[in-house]
């Protein structure tokens, strides 16, 4: 069982990511096909004239049959080009470079947080199990994931932003910005996505390892002695980091995909306003374009937690 | 009493004072509001403005697929920022709704109001460097009118036949006779390029005040003063920078806490609590938009004029006025011009709710059986709620409505200008005869209470080439009694444009024609230095 065997692995799941990430192209390009009127129609709007209509079709290849503009579109996508958007003639690769930048970094620092913070909460949480310290996390924890996620970023406004006047109460970002200044700019959403996410990894910290700590093993470690901190750390926890780095996974896609709403409350300029504004003007190219980077997140992180998975335990590297 | 209220103008003009408390003593004291208004104007005006400084506005109506043709501006973003870049020919003043001359000087007409000869401005630099010259106006027309367009100024180009340089001036040929020429080019499309913008529609180059510096759709956007400005009145600040606050909360947070300077679309419903918040003043003023209850006119049962009578009667205009805009609306009179329009046919009798008549009326058309209004929250802000008041309302004349909630999705496909009677909105249009023309006319598309009434549209023509000021407005108080009383609309309200600043934001001049001081606050206001 050396490295060679495990270079393997990681380059079959790599070469499978490759594949799924070809078959969602392929739903995304049939799905935006199947959308209702076409790209022209929905580019001129209601007062098209059929000259009119058939010109820009023309110009935008429409007229070709669709495995033809898929294979153009994936060629593009494969050299970098997503091509112009519809609705303001803006290079989408650019305009979309900066968006994923954003929404990067305010993932990134929310998970920075959040993560360490989930996995030390978690671990307090068994230390101390069943006992204050333990419902008090839970405790805490629960209330900040049930409370939606626009109604904390409220909150937080009212106080740090307009009552204390500590952060910012909108997280603009530009280029030109400090890198100090952005971390301020985004302190606020940031503190609203750890909530968001961190009770849903603390309590599978939690299960995961509380669920070793019920093994054999465990008892044998606590009976020669080893302190409670050491027994978790040393011998629960890298048994339960296969679930633990899944949960992390998905809330970091979450993090990635799924924050428009905090987008919105904090006018920061990330990847779901892009899409959402781009889908009600029927801006095809960009929905393409950004429904596969969201696709390639998801194949990605799932990807890690799989391998992270796999190096983690040695049985999963010898499928039956 | 007039040197009270010069003292009070002025404390308006400094942010001490709300322009609602103002009107309010002003009528107090006997004054009429549009005194008052023209008081409030001349009182911000007579203050020495103050340069420098970086301006900072939050506005909702910003997308990522925002562009910077101006023939495609639709929302309240690309709006205000190109007012900072690009230039007008013609602005309409914010106290009597005339026509000021921007780039274009002077201008005149043939005696038949069928062609126009706009003398265009000299010493004019666009921001590349060129001089403007009539040419660049020519093309700027042709490209907003021209068979291939896709500008949404069409609509009021539309009886432009051909437009032609003449040395200076520019010269508009119409199909028809428009006396209201000079004020349909104030429509915020028409914002003067070089070459008319065929070389580069986006390329964000005009004759403004500020020149752009950053252009990031849905994000925001940033000019600076640009130096070979021809003009010292506009342009006090050093910068403009429009950021997207699309969510009302934010909004009002940024701008409690200082983050922006200026922010746009306050809600009635939070009116109250932002007064309350230190070092913010909030700017309501009277605008041209209103919200209606169309019925078609030649459907039944609104096809009766008694019935169409006993609606009209039977709605509480106060009540809608205070309940839906918690006051911040001015009250209708069932023809769809408010008191912001040129040429107002002043002393129309007020209609006021009236359940007895309502009953007389319901009696003598012979209708029994209850009429379904559809709504939707899309209709305008607060339409479900004021469909309700009305059923109530109405019940007590006897009439019984039924209130169909729609869904918003489809509401202006499916339902408005489809359906007999419903709830709605109108955008307020530079003129009254642009408003009458584009719904009232037999032939209008948007003839949305399918009025056919000849006496109407003979006026209306004969109105829109007609010179003589006081003639037209003799001519419009008999289009507004024919709608009033004959029509099919039922106009409760006209809503006021609410925006908000922050104390140090001076000179802001209140303008009904658009909300943000007709956009062009970025322009007009400065801040106070120190």
């Amino acid at each position: 069982m050396g490295s060679a065997l495990i270079l393997r692995l990681i380059a079959q799941r790599l070469a499978l990511g490759v594949l799924l990430l070809f078959a969602v192209s392929v739903l995304i390009f049939a799905g935006t096909q199947i959308l209702p009127g076409d790209v022209a129609q929905s580019i001129l709007g209601q007062a098209a004239t059929p000259q009119a209509l058939e010109n820009l079709r023309r110009e935008l290849g429409l007229n070709d049959p669709a495995y033809i503009r898929y294979f153009r579109w994936l060629g593009g996508v494969l050299t970098g080009d997503f091509g112009t958007a519809l609705s303001n003639r803006r290079d989408i690769a650019e305009a979309l470079g900066g968006r994923l930048w954003n929404t990067l970094f305010l993932a990134g620092c929310a998970a920075v947080i959040s993560v360490p913070l989930a996995i030390l909460l978690g671990l307090l949480a068994v230390r101390y199990r069943n006992g204050v310290i333990d419902k008090a996390i839970s405790g805490f924890a629960l209330a900040s994931t049930s409370l939606p996620e626009f109604f904390i970023g409220y909150l937080l406004i009212l106080f740090f932003a307009v009552e204390l006047q500590w952060f910012p109460a909108s997280s603009t970002v530009f280029d030109t910005m400090s890198f100090g200044a952005r971390l301020q700019a985004i302190a606020l959403p940031a503190i609203t996505l750890t909530l968001v996410v961190l009770a849903h990894m603390m309590r599978m910290t939690r299960a995961a390892i509380l669920n070793v700590m019920q093994s054999a093993y465990i008892e044998t470690a606590e009976l020669k002695g080893l302190s409670a901190f050491d027994i978790i750390r040393r011998h629960a926890m890298p048994n339960a980091v296969a679930p633990i780095v899944n949960v992390v996974m998905l809330n970091l896609a979450y993090l990635i995909v799924g924050v428009v709403v905090v987008e919105v409350i904090f006018v920061y300029p990330g990847m779901g306003q892009y899409l959402v504004d781009h889908v009600s003007k029927r801006d095809v190219p960009v929905v393409q374009a950004v429904g596969l980077i969201f696709a390639a997140v998801y194949i990605g992180l799932n990807m890690i937690a799989d391998i992270v998975a796999i190096l983690a335990n040695p049985r999963l590297r010898h499928p039956k | 009493m007039s040197g009270e209220l010069d003292f009070l103008s002025r404390a308006v003009a400094t942010g001490k004072l709300s322009r609602r408390d103002f009107l309010g003593r002003a009528a107090a004291l006997g004054v009429g509001a549009a005194v008052a208004n023209t008081m409030l104007a001349t009182a911000a005006r007579a203050q020495t403005p103050q340069k420098g400084g970086a301006l900072k506005m939050g506005l909702v109506g910003g997308e990522s697929t925002n562009s910077l043709d101006p023939a495609q501006f639709l929302t309240q973003v690309p709006q205000n920022f190109g007012s900072t870049w690009g230039e007008l020919l013609v602005l309409q003043s914010p106290e009597d709704g005339s026509a000021q001359p921007v780039l274009a000087e002077s201008w005149d007409a043939s005696d038949d109001a069928s062609e126009w000869a706009f003398k265009i401005r000299k010493g004019v630099t666009f921001h590349n460097g060129k001089d403007l010259t009539p040419e660049d106006v020519a093309q700027t027309i042709r490209r907003h009118s021209d068979e291939n367009t896709k500008s949404a100024a069409l609509g009021v180009l539309g009886d432009i036949d051909e437009v032609v340089v003449d040395g200076d001036n520019v010269v508009f040929k119409l199909k028809r006779g428009n006396a209201d020429l000079p004020l349909l080019l104030t429509d915020y499309h028409l914002i003067i390029q070089p070459n008319g913008g065929y070389d580069d529609p986006t390329a964000g180059i005009g004759t403004g005040p500020y020149k752009v510096e950053v252009n990031e759709p849905g994000v925001r956007h940033m000019s600076v003063k640009y130096d070979g400005y021809w003009r010292d009145d506009v342009g006090h600040v050093d910068s403009v920078e429009v950021i997207v606050m699309n969510d009302t909360t934010a909004r009002m947070a940024a701008l409690q806490s200082g983050q922006v300077h200026i922010i746009n679309r306050v809600e009635p419903k939070t009116v109250a609590l932002l007064k309350r918040a230190p070092g913010v003043v909030v700017v309501n003023v009277p605008s041209k938009g209103h919200y209606i209850f169309p019925m078609f006119c030649n459907t039944a049962p609104f096809d009766n004029a008694d019935l169409r009578m006993a609606l009209k009667l039977a709605v509480d205009r106060e009540q809608m006025v205070q309940q839906i805009m918690q006051g911040y609306a001015s009250i209708g009179n069932d023809f769809p011009i408010s008191k912001s329009y040129a040429l107002y046919p002043e002393g129309i009798e007020q209609r006021t709710y009236d359940p007895d008549k309502a009953k007389f009326h319901l009696e003598k058309s012979g209708h029994s059986g209850p009429i379904l209004l559809r709504t939707s929250d899309v209709a305008f802000p607060g339409a479900v709620d004021a469909a309700q008041l009305f059923q109530q309302s109405a019940a007590k004349a006897g009439i019984q409505i039924q209130v169909q909630r729609e869904p918003g999705d489809g509401y202006w496909t499916e339902v408005w200008n489809k359906q007999p009677f419903c709830a709605s909105y109108w955008g307020g249009r530079p003129t009254q005869d642009s408003m009458y023309s584009t719904a009232y006319i037999t032939g209008a598309d948007w003839n949305d209470t399918r009025f056919f009434n000849e006496k109407f549209d003979k006026i209306i023509l004969e109105a829109r080439a007609e010179l003589d000021s006081a003639k037209r407005t003799e001519m419009y108080r008999d289009a507004a009694m024919i709608v009033r009383d004959d029509g099919g609309l039922i106009l409760p309200m006209f809503n006021d444009f609410i925006d908000a600043h922050r104390e140090e934001v001076q000179g802001w001049v209140m303008d009904p024609n658009h909300e943000t001081s007709n956009l062009k606050a970025a322009i007009r206001v400065w801040l106070k230095q120190g």
